[in-house]
């Protein structure tokens, strides 16, 4: 029996019909392509008058199938597929091809862009027709949540839950939890000590009877897919063990080896070999560092097994693997900041008095090397004057484009800190001042009437080559003042690099694990930019705080709760549909070469040794399609992308040079017989 | 099978094939008895006398089963593969050339003007002052002879007409044409337009030891003495059985030798070497780009030759395409 097929052409407003004719369009489809016996073009498909319209042809005219040439799938798939099915028509019968985001939005030429649109409706319409029912399924959501990063983002999404009495498990790459907050002093606007903020929720964190922690820790693997991930984590040996060190401290006090610690303490002090991050550390349970340990070095000391009086320390502990299955899992990994040394004009690691701002973070806070006193690098000299260079590595075509949102802020916090606790004048050098949220320019304002100078202008150099006498033994500023159109030269004693906040080094390979993807500077990539800002592509994984692009710690809680609900909202529904898009193989075809075993991305092929034949375990399955491609039995087949389709789509796209010319159409290559 | 007359006629005919086919029916043995017991073989140009008029002169449709080796390259193969469509009831494409135009195929490499200037000029062994080559029409003394016209491109049986069933192999294994010859005598035979075979690969009669594949080199075969257990494909060596219909019974691997392909693709797989790349390109142990380049230039110097060795003719792009005029213009 042949298909009857309608095919409805949105004009989205103008953002289609603008640049597409698609009255004509939808003539040409009801004139020309078999099997159509309704083709209307619609102002706006998506509206309810639109749904009721195909609603309507469905019952009426009795179409078996249904085309909608309008917006991208990821945005009205759903919709379309629900009118067909209120009209009883089996939802995967409905085919969406999208001539905005394609063709419309992408095009100049309003006879070519119709001409593509034609042939994007005809490939359409060819493929619906081959397009088999297809009854989704559900499985149940495991109430358990993976968080992954113990940042003020993590954190927040792991209390919320936690609190709503389900189960999570915290992994945190660092010896603790509490991410960069936990090296901070004072938070703009408000000036709150950060660690007064920050400390309640770590040590909620840790003694919450739903809360796992497992610090020292990464994401090895994930398999499955929204309700039932299987994650595998390895937790890496501390040499101490966790259940009977008490966190006393004496090892960490006995230990004779001190090295820099470029990680908590930003370069700018020191750690033991055995050391917990920070004292108010959760857990604290130290860990020894191989790479510094004299033990591991050359076989000797073992001063800390010695002096535990609990008997922790363990030399032959070794990396741990822990198997979790998870229901969701939240992505709060953070930011790492850009390396001051690649802009080698600001000399920083050549000038001694160029710092960091997270060293300058260090310097202030008053558990940090200096106690809190603002020095010179010689650890004693107060500065007389400040310089802050913003936009370090941000807002820079060489580095990264985007604005780091942040350092404006965090660059005023600076000066207001240095005025409250020295003497020193201080200096801003800014390209614009960006302070846009709540409390952020009466802030600005603040610093104005504390009397920090403002210089707008991109630094072009920081240099120790003095030209006149009041510089000597200075750094110089040397900057364009675009507020007074001249070149100044500023010496200072000192200058903070307020560097770009950037990706994890490793975000690329995590969203590989996982499955999401990063923007072009590494960013995780939300669902939707406006929409669906903590939704990611793919179901039950979602993002908060900065890894997901630069914020304040404000945006980042948010983003934290707000994934925390999501998760949440999961949870209370118990089910999700899985679409039934997947893959499966027949087994009569299948030789069981094993070409397939380790190329899907869910791990989601097993292999029955017995049968000597895969398998696709059709819950884990996300129909990439990557084992349908790659079987060279053809064993493999894709619901929903089942050859027939696919090349009835080819044959509907090429339909001009198939049908068109006249007829001439396109020949079988037979021989040329007399 | 006619039952009136009680012996079913049976025709066999060889075309652009190397003749293996033809020996290939005599490998049954005295299974060939059997088969004189149930046919009358009533054309068979290699084996029997016979005229091509005295098919013409048959009944359309008369004959029962026609057996049909060799490609399409000539006009007179054309003519005889739509003459014995119109006298046969099933037309059978016998092995890898029929099927798939097979090593012949690898012709759609040149045109005819390449050919015959190798052939007819460039070979060592070749003098030709004169510059002679086969023409389709000459004049002698006694008036014109014709020659067939040699094509352009090699066509696979079914691209000149509808062939019913499809034998492949090179050449099909002698217990796969009795299979085929008993599904016809018990009428047990697939849907038209199938293969009479496994509906498999070769790596199911393989007793090869296999793993996750995770290839990091390719060797080719004089580069390695390869284990006689493990998978040979695993230990870098091409091996098409992966790819290629099951019915040798993994002959090559057996005796430790990859599989070449000549029993063609699985069922429902449309370009046998376009899924013989993809499998292969899935299992390449890399994620470098410049590193997976060097693991095929250094491993696999002949594309063509080792993923379309028997299907060329018979793939998506049937054969060489015109070069792209700036690509062109540019040599
Ligand atoms: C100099 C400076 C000063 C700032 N001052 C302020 C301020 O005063 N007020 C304000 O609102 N904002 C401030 N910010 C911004 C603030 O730092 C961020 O908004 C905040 O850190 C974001 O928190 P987060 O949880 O997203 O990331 P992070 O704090 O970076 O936490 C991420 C956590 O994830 C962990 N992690 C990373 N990768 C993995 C992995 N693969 N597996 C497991 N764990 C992983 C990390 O170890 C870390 O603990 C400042 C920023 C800078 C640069
Ligand atoms: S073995 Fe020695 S160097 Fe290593 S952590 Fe213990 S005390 Fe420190
Ligand atoms: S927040 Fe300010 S300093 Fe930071 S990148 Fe943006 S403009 Fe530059
Ligand atoms: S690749 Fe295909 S034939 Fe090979 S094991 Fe997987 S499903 Fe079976
Ligand atoms: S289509 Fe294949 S590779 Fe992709 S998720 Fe499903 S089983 Fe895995
Ligand atoms: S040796 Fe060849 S036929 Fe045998 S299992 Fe390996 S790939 Fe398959």
């Amino acid at each position: 029996m042949a298909e009857r097929v309608g095919v409805y052409v949105c004009h989205c407003g103008s953002n289609i019909a603008g640049m597409v004719d698609v009255e004509e369009v939808a003539r040409w489809a009801g004139a020309n392509l078999k099997d159509v016996v309704v083709a209307r073009d619609y102002k706006f498909m998506c509206s309810s008058l639109g749904q009721a319209m195909i609603e309507e042809d469905i019952k009426k005219e009795g179409l078996t199938r249904v085309v909608v040439a309008a917006c991208s799938p990821h945005l009205h798939e759903k919709t379309f597929r629900r009118a067909c099915e209120n009209a009883g028509l089996n939802p995967y019968l409905c085919q969406m091809t999208n001539i905005r985001e394609h063709v419309s939005w992408v095009s100049k030429d309003r006879a070519k862009a119709t001409e593509k649109a034609r042939a994007l409706v005809a490939a359409a319409v060819e493929r619906v027709k081959h397009q088999a029912p297809l009854e989704p399924f559900f499985v149940k959501v495991n109430p358990a949540t993976l968080v992954i990063g113990g940042g003020i983002a993590g954190l927040q999404a792991t209390l919320e839950l936690a609190d709503a009495g389900y189960p999570v498990y915290l992994v945190e790459r660092t010896p603790s939890i509490g991410g960069h907050m936990a090296q901070f002093d004072k938070t703009f606007p408000t000036l709150d000590c950060s660690a007064c903020i920050l400390t309640p929720k770590m040590s909620e964190a840790g003694q919450h009877p739903n809360v796992t922690l497992f610090t020292y820790a990464e994401v090895e693997e994930v398999s499955g897919s929204v309700g039932h991930f299987r994650v595998k984590i390895r937790k890496k040996a501390r040499y101490v063990e966790e259940d009977k060190c008490t966190g006393c401290g004496i090892c960490v006090e006995k230990c004779p080896r001190k090295v820099v610690d470029h990680d908590f303490e930003a370069g700018l002090g020191y750690r033991k070999a055995i050391y917990t991050p920070f004292p108010q550390a959760v857990p604290r349970i130290p860990v020894i560092d191989v790479e510094s340990c004299i033990w591991f070095e050359r076989q000797k000391c073992r001063a800390c097994e010695k002096l535990c009086p609990t008997g922790a320390i363990n030399f032959d502990q070794k990396d741990e693997e822990i198997t979790l299955d998870v229901g969701n899992i939240i992505v709060a990994t953070g930011w790492k900041m850009f390396d001051c040394k690649k802009i080698p004009q600001y000399g920083y690691g050549r000038l001694a008095n160029v710092f960091t701002a997270l060293e300058f973070e260090r310097m202030c806070n008053a558990a940090g090397p200096t106690g809190g006193k603002i020095v010179l690098r010689d650890g004693k000299t107060e500065p007389q004057s400040v310089a802050i260079i913003h936009c370090v590595g941000s807002r820079d075509s060489n580095h990264n484009e985007y604005c780091s949102g942040i350092c404006c802020m965090a660059a005023l916090k600076f000066g207001h800190l240095v005025l409250e606790k020295t003497k020193a004048e201080v200096y801003s050098f800014y390209i614009d001042m960006r302070t846009n949220q709540k409390g952020y320019e009466e802030f600005y304002h603040r610093l104005l009437e504390e009397g920090m100078h403002f210089v707008r202008g991109k630094v072009a150099e920081v240099t120790d080559a003095a030209r006149r006498p009041e510089e000597a033994g200075k750094l110089i500023i040397q900057v364009e003042d675009t507020l007074m159109g001249k070149q100044r030269r500023i010496p200072v004693d000192m200058v903070i690099l307020m560097g770009a906040l950037e990706p994890q080094a490793d975000a690329k390979e995590l969203g590989l694990k996982l499955g999401i993807s990063c923007s072009m500077a590494g960013w995780y990539t939300e669902r939707h930019p406006k929409l669906d800002p903590v939704a990611t592509m793919t179901d039950g994984i979602f993002v908060a705080g900065v890894c997901q692009g630069p914020k304040d710690i404000p945006a980042s809680v948010a983003q934290g709760a707000a994934a925390a609900a999501r998760v949440m909202a999961m949870i209370t529904k118990g089910d999700v549909m899985i679409e039934p898009v997947v893959a499966s193989i027949i087994e009569e075809k299948c030789s069981g070469c094993r070409i397939c075993n380790n190329l899907c991305p869910y791990n989601a092929i097993e292999y029955d040794a017995e049968k000597q034949v895969s398998r696709v375990i059709t819950a884990m399955c996300k129909g990439c399609g990557t084992c349908v491609a790659a079987c060279p039995a053809g064993a493999i087949t894709g619901a929903h992308f089942s050859n027939e389709q696919v090349f009835a789509e080819i044959e509907g796209i090429l339909w001009d040079a198939v049908h068109g010319n006249g007829g001439a159409g396109v020949k079988e290559g037979q021989p040329v017989s007399a | 099978m006619s039952e009136t007359q009680g012996k079913g006629k049976l025709a066999l005919y060889w075309a652009a094939s190397c003749g293996g086919c033809e020996i290939a029916v005599l490998a049954i043995d005295e299974k060939i008895l059997e088969v004189a017991k149930h046919f009358d073989i009533v054309f068979w140009p290699c084996a029997t006398d016979g005229k091509v008029r005295d098919v013409e002169k048959m009944e359309d449709g008369s004959i029962d089963v026609c057996l049909f080796n060799g490609g399409i390259r000539t006009s007179e193969q054309e003519y005889m593969a739509r003459l014995l469509r119109r006298k046969s009831k099933v037309l059978v494409a016998f092995g890898s050339c029929a099927t798939e135009g097979c090593i012949p195929g690898l012709a759609n490499l040149s045109n005819r003007e390449e050919i015959f200037e190798t052939v007819y000029e460039e070979t060592p062994s070749t003098e030709n002052p004169q510059h002679i080559v086969p023409q389709h029409e000459t004049e002698v003394p006694e008036g014109k002879l014709y020659l067939p016209v040699f094509y352009d491109t090699v066509f696979t049986l079914d691209q000149v007409v509808p062939v019913d069933y499809y034998l492949p192999g090179c050449p099909p294994e002698a217990e796969r044409i009795w299979d085929a010859i008993v599904a016809i005598l018990e009428g047990k035979l697939p849907p038209k337009g199938s293969v009479i075979g496994a509906n498999t690969t070769v790596c199911d009669e393989c007793p090869r030891k296999r793993t996750e594949k995770k290839i990091k080199k390719f060797y080719r075969t004089w580069e390695i003495i390869p284990d006689e257990e493990t998978c040979l494909l695993e230990q870098g060596i091409i091996c098409c059985g992966v790819a290629t219909r099951a019915g040798c019974g993994a002959r090559c691997p057996r005796v430790n030798s990859p599989c070449i392909g000549c029993y063609g693709p699985n069922t429902d797989v449309i370009d046998y070497g376009a899924r013989l790349m993809a499998a292969l390109a899935s299992v390449i142990d890399s994620n470098d780009p410049q590193e997976i380049e060097k693991i095929i230039q250094d491993g696999i110097p002949d594309p063509v030759g080792t993923f379309y060795r028997f299907s060329l003719a018979h793939s998506l792009l049937r054969r060489k395409r015109k070069l792209i005029a700036a690509a062109a213009g540019g040599k």
